[in-house]
């Protein structure tokens, strides 16, 4: 086990996210208290810089989820202050938290993700893209899913089944960002997939690796919504999936893939959906901060790979620090 | 993935996460399934902050009551009862409070026996305690529609099947409450009481018509049903004509007596003293009250002494106008609301105008409003308190299915001070505008599809996607200041308006 260092928990903030990121802030904390470090919780606010400076920490641990904590605002910082911190880079950040930057990234890179198209505010506003709708309608059919473009509640994340659900959708969704994304709806099963710089030492060369997928059975609504992804009992996980090998290998692949095409570090988690009809895997998004509370996908599946919460949470420390020489 | 040694340090310590979550789970009684936060009171949370209007709270204005009565009155409580204040008591409530209470039904102009009483630790206790009496896992409760949406976690704790009627600016209709008592015969189910806020509804506004309430007791008593009468706010009434309980008229219909044999009846000093003291009290046929009195003893032996033995000093004060004080300052709370129930419709109409519809409240502390079926407020609630600074409570949370009542919201005007329910309204008007703009936008798009018409000659804007309807329920629409005011709870069905117009489009 590493040496005693004193890390920052970065948790809070005013996102939607808040509740969330402070449980996940809370069960890393007691994790890192267990391992024997020093611990500096922090509630990312307006005094966030001052109290990390006062602070003198070792490292940082983001436990930040939501907008600043996910788009590379907190990074950045970070790095302005020379605090060597868990999880991916600035940009990294940015590219995974823009769901359209990231679809557009990965269909060029040929990663399947499914077929979208996005709209700007200012392009309904200014440019008359509303007339380009019933174009959007026919390339991809109903139901469509309706998302802003960045924000991990929920809250934002909108069906529409017929023509006429469009436009409250829309609006819907652009209430949590000024840009969002209509995407076609993948009906199947719920997919997520870890994955982690497998390197405890903080070797330069450690390499990105795939963590057992995990599967979301939602109990009671149709839809996987916000409330049963954090709460106990409202969903069910499965992990290991119980999938095909081939199946369950290429959702690992694809998972590396992405976490490498985003320039990812530390940890990250791909969401997936498995096609019903025709079994084909579909990248939906990439969690950069991704839940660490007990009920969380990452650390259950680090639990299914025999790795333990405290040796993940040491293992994203390491890799931290790692990042930081490397970068010099 | 390599699963074998590829991190150090996993002992058996190490591998507590997923064990933990299947050990609670495990443990976790199934009743916990319908207790469920939500993203939206997540959301609601992060509203509590000094930048933010909140329209939201169901508070009273406690800054009305007089700090140096407060001062005096913990005094004498201290000085004059030190060790009863500090002791356990009667789990039934003291005998001075028992009498308090029995003053302020008289207040409410209802008869009732202190023995018939049981003090509780606000009135919310009571709900609990009756939903402990008498539901059993699948009993349906029938409520309105909208209803307390306090009162949802506590019927879903207890496993009840909801079924809400929808109001209109009657209250709850009954001709309606009779199908779905029909019904749920049919359907072998059984209801077992009827929850009912019947004066200046939480969160409707709207109050029960004495024609409805005398047919609500008389269905109750065909069909052997209690009825829950929650009346936290009945002497907060602003104009008009007090009505008389569901707990006096049953009284009267059974006659001699002077009792109810079927309406358990919820009060509490949250809303005419202060909700801190955490005081309510049910009033309840005998046999139902010992139940709740044994249910009560498991679950807090006896509510605080201390603010019981407040409530009975402050009962022996005399006011400055020569009357008891308590009575005094509810007087003075509905000079003091009424102004702020006027400058909210003043508000509404100003900042709301045609994009909305609400009720005009006699009396109590909130006024629900409907904008256009499209717009859901969850999402509104979240544009306006990140662009805006403003919160209320988005209608869904007085719904126990949490899907109806997407387009409404709750507005607290009584905990409000008149500039910032201006201030408030106009920034939800702000945001609400944005989004109508916006659909305008977009509706406008869809139509040239069906037409094949250009953008420049497609109308947009807020005007368009709320124009008037045929369907407008009376009274609706009106935004004269002064004028009597929408007193409806739903607004037309936009959806089908849309669907129907884009038929003959095409």
């Amino acid at each position: 086990m590493s040496a005693t260092r004193r890390v920052a928990v970065l948790k809070g903030g005013r996102s939607l996210e808040r509740a969330v990121s402070l449980r996940s802030g809370a069960h890393v904390q007691e994790v890192l208290e267990r391992l024997g470090h020093e611990v500096v919780p922090i509630d990312a606010g307006p005094d966030l810089v001052d109290e990390l400076v006062s602070a003198s920490v070792d490292v940082a641990f983001v436990a930040l989820h939501g907008r600043e904590g996910e788009d590379g605002t907190v990074q950045g910082l970070l790095e302005a202050l020379a605090i060597p911190y868990t999880g991916s880079g600035p940009a990294a950040c940015m590219r995974s938290t823009n769901k359209v930057l990231a679809k557009l990234i990965m269909e060029e890179a040929g990663v399947p993700t499914p077929r979208f198209h996005a709209f700007p505010e200012t392009s309904i506003k200014e440019l008359g893209a509303a007339a380009a709708i019933p174009a959007v309608e026919d390339d991809l059919g109903f139901p469509m899913v309706v998302k802003p473009a960045v924000g991990g509640s929920a809250l934002g994340v909108k069906f529409a089944s017929a023509s006429e659900e469009l436009p409250g959708a829309l609006v819907g969704a652009f209430s949590y960002d000024r840009t969002v994304l209509i995407e076609r709806y993948v009906e199947g099963r719920d997919l997520a997939v870890s994955v982690i710089d497998a390197d405890p030492d903080g070797d330069l060369d450690s390499r990105a690796t795939a963590l057992p997928v995990v599967e979301a059975v939602p109990r009671e609504e149709d839809f996987y919504d916000y409330e049963s992804r954090y709460e106990i009992g409202m969903t069910t996980f499965v992990c290991p999936a119980e999938l095909p090998a081939a199946t369950t290998a290429r959702a690992q692949e694809l998972a590396v893939r992405v976490y490498e095409l985003l320039g990812c570090s530390g940890v990250a988690r791909i969401d997936l959906m498995l096609e019903r009809d025709t079994e084909e895997l579909w990248v939906l998004e990439t969690n950069v901060v991704p839940g660490m509370t007990e009920t969380s996908l990452l650390p259950q599946a680090a639990d299914a790979a025999g790795i333990g919460v405290e040796a993940l949470v040491e293992q994203m420390l390491a890799s931290a620090s790692a990042r930081r020489v490397a970068t010099r | 993935m390599d699963r074998s040694g590829s991190a150090g340090g996993h002992g058996p310590r190490a591998r507590a996460t997923a064990h933990e979550l299947e050990r609670y789970e495990a443990l976790f009684a199934a009743r916990t399934r319908g207790m469920k936060s939500s993203a939206m009171r997540e959301m609601m949370a992060l509203t509590e902050r000094p930048d933010v209007i909140s329209l939201a709270g169901g508070l009273p204005d406690t800054s009305t009551f007089p700090p140096e009565l407060y001062a005096k009155l913990m005094a004498q409580v201290a000085a004059g009862s030190t060790a009863r204040a500090l002791q356990y008591g009667p789990t039934e409530g003291l005998a001075v409070t028992v009498r308090c209470i029995v003053e302020v039904m008289a207040a409410e102009g209802t008869e009732v026996e202190p023995s018939e009483v049981l003090v509780t630790t606000g009135g919310q206790q009571v709900i609990d305690l009756v939903c402990k009496t008498l539901i059993d896992p699948g009993d349906v409760i029938v409520a309105e529609a909208p209803t307390y949406p306090g009162a949802v976690p506590t019927f879903s704790a207890y496993q009840a099947e909801v079924e809400q009627i929808e109001m209109d600016a009657d209250g709850m209709p009954i001709d309606e409450l009779e199908r779905t008592l029909d019904r749920l015969h049919a359907e072998g189910r059984r209801p077992k009481f009827i929850y009912t806020v019947p004066n200046f509804q939480n969160p409707g506004g709207v109050t029960m018509s004495i024609a409805r309430r005398r047919r609500l007791v008389e269905v109750a008593r065909e069909r052997e049903l209690l009825i829950l009468e929650d009346n936290p706010y009945g002497l907060l009434r602003y104009e008009g004509e007090a009505l008389p309980t569901l707990y006096s008229l049953d009284a009267e219909a059974v006659g001699g007596r002077g009792t109810s044999d079927l309406v358990i009846y919820l009060g509490t000093f949250s809303k005419i003293l202060a909700p801190g003291l955490r005081l309510g009290w049910a009033v309840a046929p005998r046999p139902v009250l010992e139940k709740m009195n044994l249910g009560k003893q498991g679950s807090d032996l006896c509510s605080s002494p201390v603010t019981q033995l407040f409530v009975a000093e402050y009962f022996d004060q005399r006011g400055a106008r020569g009357g008891p004080a308590w009575l005094e300052y509810v007087e003075d709370l509905r000079v003091h609301y009424r102004a702020r129930r006027d400058a909210m419709m003043r508000a509404l109409a100003e900042h709301f105008g045609d994009g909305a519809v609400w009720t005009h409240p006699q009396g109590g502390l909130f006024v629900w409003a409907t904008l256009d079926e499209r717009i859901d407020t969850t999402d509104l609630l979240a544009l306006a308190r990140k662009t805006e600074g403003v919160a209320f409570v988005p209608g869904r949370a007085a719904y126990v299915d949490g899907r109806r009542g997407g387009s409404s919201m709750r507005l607290n005007f009584a905990g409000v001070a008149e500039a910032d329910i201006h201030e408030g309204i106009g920034r939800i008007g702000r945001a609400m505008r944005q989004q109508l703009a916006l659909l305008g936008s977009l509706t406008a798009g869809r139509r040239d599809r069906t037409r094949g018409a250009g953008p420049g000659e497609a109308p947009a804007g807020a005007e368009q996607a709320v124009d008037g309807d045929a369907t407008v329920p009376p009274g609706a629409g009106s935004t004269e200041p002064g004028a009597p005011l929408a007193d409806v709870v739903e607004l037309p069905r936009r959806g089908e308006h849309l669907r129907a117009r884009r038929g003959n489009d095409r």
